[in-house]
């Protein structure tokens, strides 16, 4: 009996839930729709929607039910789906058919109870393939008519080097899926990531889709816990790097059992083999809930100070050595995640003109995932974000990680105003773009080769 | 064995375990362990009840002890011990 929980423990996990605003971010239930491709349209609707409204039918209650047992609010309920762009090109003749099918992820959405679906994707790392390319030409509509449909698009990788027209096209596809949503704020690219090295199983949205190398359905978990962290380092203040790291790697490894307890149970209940944990630390709009107010604690005044890329470093390495030890299964993005408009710190940074969009790009250097949720100038040229998609993705080619760019260009908006997305997306302040021309540069046909993988420097 | 871990936080007064041992009995869930300290005037108590042999839901329990706690002027909870094990214990 010795080893029974103890008081304070129950206490300590109790708190970190009441005050510390602990939860699991999402259950995340991958589906595979490969077996849904059929040459015509609406037969393939119809099998994707029966797909997934079979599979999924329980996820939400499932989840709730599993939160009120234990105790820990399990925020989102998710799906994603095989990239749309593998399953539908047989069916989808032209840009509009594609529509059709996000209209079909939408409504079984819906139709579930799920707040995402991620997988309106395409992967073109070293080509587009005629069906890649019209989905990803269809991503303005298909986000302008959809609530719930999320759209990636990977563009390069460490293996296959940068695919440079699908970088210069996403360009023009971020700037007019901004104009299709822009008496929303231009909300339709809050819903839309490109990535370079994207990864099979993530569960974050808006970058989820279910990689054709995974089985026919799993659940994968992303755990949070920023405020679990920052207030366990306020105890520590002052203390030497040594007693920094392990407060850090103590804390981590308590968030994501929790995160490996909700993805065993939900697996076993929804007879869905487990995947993989995300323990990655998500930031909330929420005050307390905020990745750059560790960064505080740590000792920045603000993020974005000198200093702060290296305490990003520290903090993101030692969530995943307390993490890696908590499940055997970690995947997806795990680390630290630095969206501005999902941050009140990262918000308030940017207002104060302590962060900027060349510093939060040394920041993804070294933590996951990108240049995310980042509000600018709705006059910003469609060449200038392909410029910055490239930056983004080069960083991920050269130093073998994941990194995604989604950049709100706010039509109708510029320096000073502040974009309104509502909910967990949040609002940001615009931020300032380079305003020097990379034209030439991003206008070259072809690919960027993929990198020598020796010679480091 | 299933077990629950039920904590009860509120205002000290006469008859809070009584109450919630009389429900416990009823429905057959038999107490393992009981820890109870004062924190800053604050009643604060944890048990660890096994419940292998009890026929309720676990909803229908958690809100009937819910129910009971409210008659008596505390908050009453119960979690299933697992989520405490998984972040306590390697």
């Amino acid at each position: 009996m010795s080893d029974m929980i103890n008081i304070s423990e129950v206490l300590e996990t109790n708190n970190m839930v009441a005050h510390e605003k602990l939860d699991v971010r999402t259950i995340t239930m991958g589906i595979s729709l490969l077996d849904c491709a059929d040459s015509d349209l609406n037969q393939m609707n119809a099998k994707i929607y029966n797909k997934i409204t079979t599979y999924a039918r329980d996820l939400v209650a499932t989840g709730d039910a599993i939160g009120r047992e234990f105790g820990v609010p399990i925020v989102n309920k998710r799906i994603s789906v095989t990239p749309i762009a593998l399953v539908g090109g047989n069916a989808c003749k032209n840009s509009a058919d594609f529509v059709e099918v996000a209209k079909t992820l939408d409504k079984a959405a819906k139709e579930v109870g799920v707040n995402f679906i991620g997988g309106y994707s395409a992967l073109v790392s070293k080509g587009m393939t005629p069906a890649d390319e019209r989905l990803i030409r269809s991503i303005p509509q298909a986000m302008a008519c959809t609530d719930r449909v999320c759209s990636s698009v990977n563009v390069g990788s460490t293996k296959t080097g940068l695919n440079m027209d699908a970088v210069r096209l996403m360009g023009e596809i971020a700037v007019k899926t901004a104009e299709a949503t822009k008496e929303n704020d231009s909300l339709g690219c809050a819903k839309l990531v490109v990535f370079c090295n994207a990864p099979d199983d993530n569960p974050f949205m808006a970058g989820a889709f279910h990689g054709v190398t995974e089985a026919d359905a799993i659940i994968n978990v992303g755990v949070s816990g920023p405020g679990v962290v920052k207030t366990a380092l306020e105890k520590v203040r002052g203390e030497n790097f040594e007693v920094l790291c392990e407060t850090i790697k103590k804390t981590a490894f308590k968030i994501t059992r929790v995160g490996q307890l909700v993805a065993q149970e939900a697996s076993k209940r929804l007879g869905v083999p487990f995947g993989i944990i995300d323990l990655s630390l998500a930031p909330t709009p929420a005050v307390g809930d905020s990745v750059a107010e560790i960064l505080e604690e740590i000792g920045l005044e603000r993020s974005g100070a000198p200093g702060t890329t290296a305490a990003l470093a520290m903090l993101n390495d030692q969530v995943k050595k307390g993490g890696i030890m908590a499940s055997s299964y970690v995947g997806g993005l795990s680390g630290a995640f630095i969206p501005v408009s999902e941050d009140q710190g990262m918000i308030d940074a940017v207002s104060e003109g302590a962060l900027t969009i060349e510093k939060l790009e040394a920041m993804t250097c070294v933590c996951s995932v990108g240049l995310d949720m980042i509000a600018i100038p709705g006059d910003t040229k469609p060449t200038t974000i392909a410029g910055i998609i490239a930056d983004e993705a080069a960083i991920g080619m050269i130093n073998q990680k994941t990194t995604a760019v989604r950049l709100i260009p706010v039509i109708g908006k510029t320096v000073g105003d502040t974009a309104e997305f509502g909910g967990l997306l949040g609002y940001a302040p615009i931020i300032p773009v380079n305003r020097f021309s990379c034209d030439a540069f991003v206008s070259r046909p072809g690919r960027i080769p993929a990198p020598v993988h020796s010679f480091k420097n | 064995m299933s077990k629950i871990i039920i904590t009860i936080v509120g205002k000290d007064r006469v008859g809070i375990v009584a109450r919630t041992c009389n429900y416990l009995a009823e429905n057959q869930m038999n107490i393992l362990d009981i820890t109870q300290t004062i924190l800053q005037d604050y009643f604060n108590m944890m048990m660890i009840v096994d419940i292998s042999r009890a026929e309720k839901s676990f909803d229908d329990m958690a809100k009937e002890l819910a129910d009971v706690g409210n008659e008596i002027g505390v908050a009453i909870r119960c979690q299933r011990e697992e989520i405490f094990t998984s972040m306590h214990r390697i």
